[in-house]
């Protein structure tokens, strides 16, 4: 048992944390405002190697481990939150699926591609009427000659109008459920394919949320990703990587409302001495700080579980249930601290409320992962579950009604 | 970064559960109810080395380091509270700064007997006027020819009626406040050296808590542990290791009260189904597991930095702070879980939400914590 980083680790943070410190943060705020794409920072991160990191070297990624990716993840969103959710969502769930499901001609001929940044990746799974409730997706596929033709409606799909290769699921037989979801690569110039809505966000405002509208949308046999009916599983799968870039997010916007409300509580002086000298807000500061350690504690032992290749979705729900919950604390805190100058967008932290606030939606909503946790609490033997810590661990029921678990089995899955 | 446990800290984890499973368990209920004093299966436990877990075995000690011994106290606290503290005060509070800053001498002659399990220590710094204020000491010391006299009264002093040696801060002179103080060796038996009386708590029943007096208590030089004026520096970096032990206590004391929740669950039946088919329990039980986790780590980064030799202060803090109030939650929760059997003193729902109540107040209450983490963050 080691908490130390690598020097492999430490290197991949202290150069991600220069980049973000000197380049990103200063940009934040304009990006923010202008609701604008941050299209050089993106390039900075794949000259810096930071785009698709997990990927191995022969496919132009930089063989860098899961912990190193959350590392990133939590330097940039420090910085940058749209930046943070932009990367993870290429990162953890684009790259990872390509790589971890596709084929050897799918790997080569988009992963390095979007390792260089030329595109961008997006991952899109829910619609209109299929939140949380992910495998009740409506969007349809309906194979013919050497192409499937897909009919429906995505929402909230991050990168969405950005994307040159998107993750989309569509169902290939309905009556078939969950079983029925098949996983597909489109790329935006397939013929039927098109950018509805672009959403307007509370938070995340530099980050790109669409719809996208498939209408007899055109995809070649060779863009499936796996078999017919294995989409829901690809989804599944990738998720816990998502979820602790989510989680990372998450820890590197509350480490941004710690640093900016002890700096601020230092010089703000009323009652002729520095706030940080009531308890009440050395209260609040001691509270973010707490929670900030173990939001990055419960992310790194997720990614450091998965890189074992061990089992983690139990780990990777609760990092995310964690660390989004606490930042949104230490937002209301930070926000709090400042005051009056809190709520006025001269100061970061009322981005930082705001940035936050989504962290506990998508993704899975807290209530989704509450459920996840408690179900592989109550699931029949072997006990996947803190208890058995120092234990081989079996993995847990993913998806799908469990044995012993009736009715109140959930469905995994809501992303954004 | 890696968070497996090695061969060695599997081996004590997996030797305290048996042992707490087989032997502390089953007796933890009477230990409650009786307020007994449990001391065979504390002499077994310093049979097993668990007594000195993080002491050199040239000291008497099992030789291991501190992610042993947060797993091992967290094992034996899961099984009963009142045993976790003995073995922690007896680790953290007494072993500990003797290691640190005892002499060759000391460790042999104060050190041996304790870490071996054959003594019990305690630590004597509370007093009816210094609670979380801890420097205003009003024990004094007095310095005549080669013994220090001692008098003054000390305050719920856990194994206070039992321990064989213990570990008294007095002040040399009171004007130089905190650096006045010392820290003293104090064997049973020497005169002037009383237990005055008995505690009656709320929880952790089976541990004794005791005030203890001095009257005129000539203790020998010798016994001074490092220098006059030292014993300040000494009792907050004891209390540096002293939260990773109530740290770990605490997340022993939140699994108890999970595990029990869970297997209630599952049983119980209502609504025509197990009431662990509702989602409000399922939050429930999903959040004490979630925190659990997050506290276990808190308390294990701490002792990975202690056992590093790295400063751990804001981390000890932070691991007792968080871990401290998610048992007091989880003992909250429990006791809602188990419905009106949980008020009952048949099911053990009640005893963990006493015994978690503690963990929030000794060795530095939670606004204490909060306290010394914010001094990190603003220094």
């Amino acid at each position: 048992m080691d908490f130390e980083l690598t020097d492999a680790q430490r290197l991949i943070r202290d150069t991600v944390r220069e980049f973000a410190d000197k380049e990103l943060a200063p940009l934040a705020a304009e990006l923010d405002r202008l609701k604008r794409y941050p299209e050089k920072p993106l390039q900075r991160l794949a000259e810096l190697g930071v785009l698709g990191m997990t990927m191995p070297p022969e496919y132009g990624g930089a063989g860098a481990d899961t912990v190193s990716s959350c590392l990133a993840l939590m330097e940039i969103s420090r910085a940058c939150a749209s930046t943070g959710v932009t990367v993870s969502l290429h990162n953890t769930l684009t790259c990872e699926i390509i790589y971890r499901h596709g084929t050897e001609g799918q790997r080569r001929r988009y992963l390095p591609a979007l390792c260089r940044g030329q595109i961008l990746g997006a991952f899109s799974l829910t619609e209109p009427t299929s939140g949380s409730d992910a495998a009740s997706l409506r969007t349809t596929a309906i194979r013919r000659g050497e192409h499937y033709f897909l009919n429906g409606t995505k929402l909230f799909v991050t990168n969405g109008s950005r994307a040159g290769a998107i993750i989309l699921f569509a169902s290939t037989d309905l009556s078939r459920g969950d079983k029925g979801i098949t996983a597909f690569l489109v790329e935006p110039s397939f013929s039927g394919f098109r950018v509805g809505k672009r959403e307007e966000k509370m938070g995340l405002r530099a980050s790109d949320t669409a719809e996208l509208v498939l209408e007899n949308c055109q995809v070649p046999v060779e863009n499936r990703i796996g078999e017919e009916g294995e989409g829901f599983k690809v989804a599944l799968s990738s998720l816990v990587t998502g979820r602790a870039g989510i989680a990372a997010q998450a820890v590197g916007i509350a480490q941004a409302c710690l640093v900016a409300s002890v700096r601020y509580a230092k010089e703000r002086r009323q009652f002729g001495q520095p706030i940080a000298e009531f308890q009440a807000i050395q209260w609040k500061l001691a509270n973010m700080a707490t929670e900030i350690e173990a939001a990055r504690l419960l992310t790194l032992r997720a990614a450091a579980q998965k890189d074992r290749g061990l089992p983690c979705t139990m780990e990777a729900s609760m990092a995310k249930l964690f660390a989004s919950e606490a930042a949104n604390r230490a937002a209301a805190d930070a926000v709090q601290i400042h005051g009056g100058y809190g709520y006025i967008q001269d100061f970061p932290v009322e981005r930082y409320m705001r940035d936050a606030r989504v962290l506990t939606i998508y993704e899975g909503t807290s209530e989704i992962h509450r459920l996840i946790v408690a179900r592989q609490l109550l699931s029949p033997s072997p006990l996947p579950s803190p208890h058995s810590w120092g234990e081989g661990k079996g993995e847990g029921p993913q998806g799908g009604p469990e044995e012993g678990m009736g009715a109140w089995c959930v469905r995994d899955g809501g992303d954004l | 970064m890696d968070f497996e446990l090695t061969e060695e800290q599997r081996m004590f984890q997996e030797t305290a559960r048996q042992f707490a499973g087989k032997e502390i368990a089953p007796i933890a209920e009477k230990v409650d109810e009786l307020a007994e004093f449990p001391r065979e299966t504390i002499r077994k436990l310093g049979e097993l080395g668990f007594m000195g877990v993080a002491v050199p075995q040239d000291y008497g000690g099992a030789g291991a380091d501190s992610v042993c011994y947060a797993l091992a106290l967290e094992e034996v606290s899961r099984a009963c509270a009142s045993h976790g503290v003995i073995m922690s005060v007896n680790n953290s509070l007494y072993c500990d700064p003797l290691v640190k800053f005892g002499t060759q001498e000391q460790k042999r002659r104060l050190l041996v007997p304790v870490a071996s399990g054959k003594h019990m220590g305690c630590f004597c710094l509370s007093e009816p006027n210094a609670g979380s204020d801890a420097a205003n000491q009003e024990t004094t010391a007095r310095r005549e020819e080669d013994c220090y006299v001692l008098n003054g009264s000390k305050n719920f002093i856990t194994n206070g009626s039992e321990a064989d040696y213990a570990i008294v801060f007095a002040t040399v002179n009171k004007d130089l406040k905190h650096r006045g103080i010392c820290a003293f060796v104090v064997e049973r038996g020497t005169p002037g050296f009383a237990v005055a009386h008995l505690e009656k708590k709320l929880g952790i029943r089976g541990s004794s808590c005791a005030q203890l007096t001095f009257e005129n208590c000539r203790v020998p030089a010798e016994n001074l542990l490092a220098k006059e004026g030292e014993g300040f520096r000494i009792a907050l970096a004891t209390l540096d290791g002293g939260r990773i032990g109530i740290a770990a206590q605490a997340v022993g004391i939140a699994r108890a009260a999970l595990e029990a929740s869970l297997d209630y669950a599952k049983q119980r039946v209502q609504f025509g189904k197990p009431i662990a088919a509702n989602q409000a329990i399922q939050f429930m039980l999903a959040d004490m597991a979630m925190e659990i986790d997050a506290a276990r780590l808190l308390t294990l980064n701490a002792a990975l930095l202690k056992d590093r030799g790295l400063r751990h202060t804001k981390e000890s803090s932070m691991a007792k702070l968080y871990a401290s109030e998610v048992a007091m939650r989880a003992g909250i929760k429990g006791v809602q879980i188990f419905g009106g059997y949980g008020y009952m003193m048949d099911y053990p729902a009640q005893r963990f939400m006493r015994d978690a109540k503690i963990t929030e107040i000794y060795e530095g209450t939670s606004e204490v914590q909060r306290m010394v983490i914010a001094n990190a963050l603003l220094s």
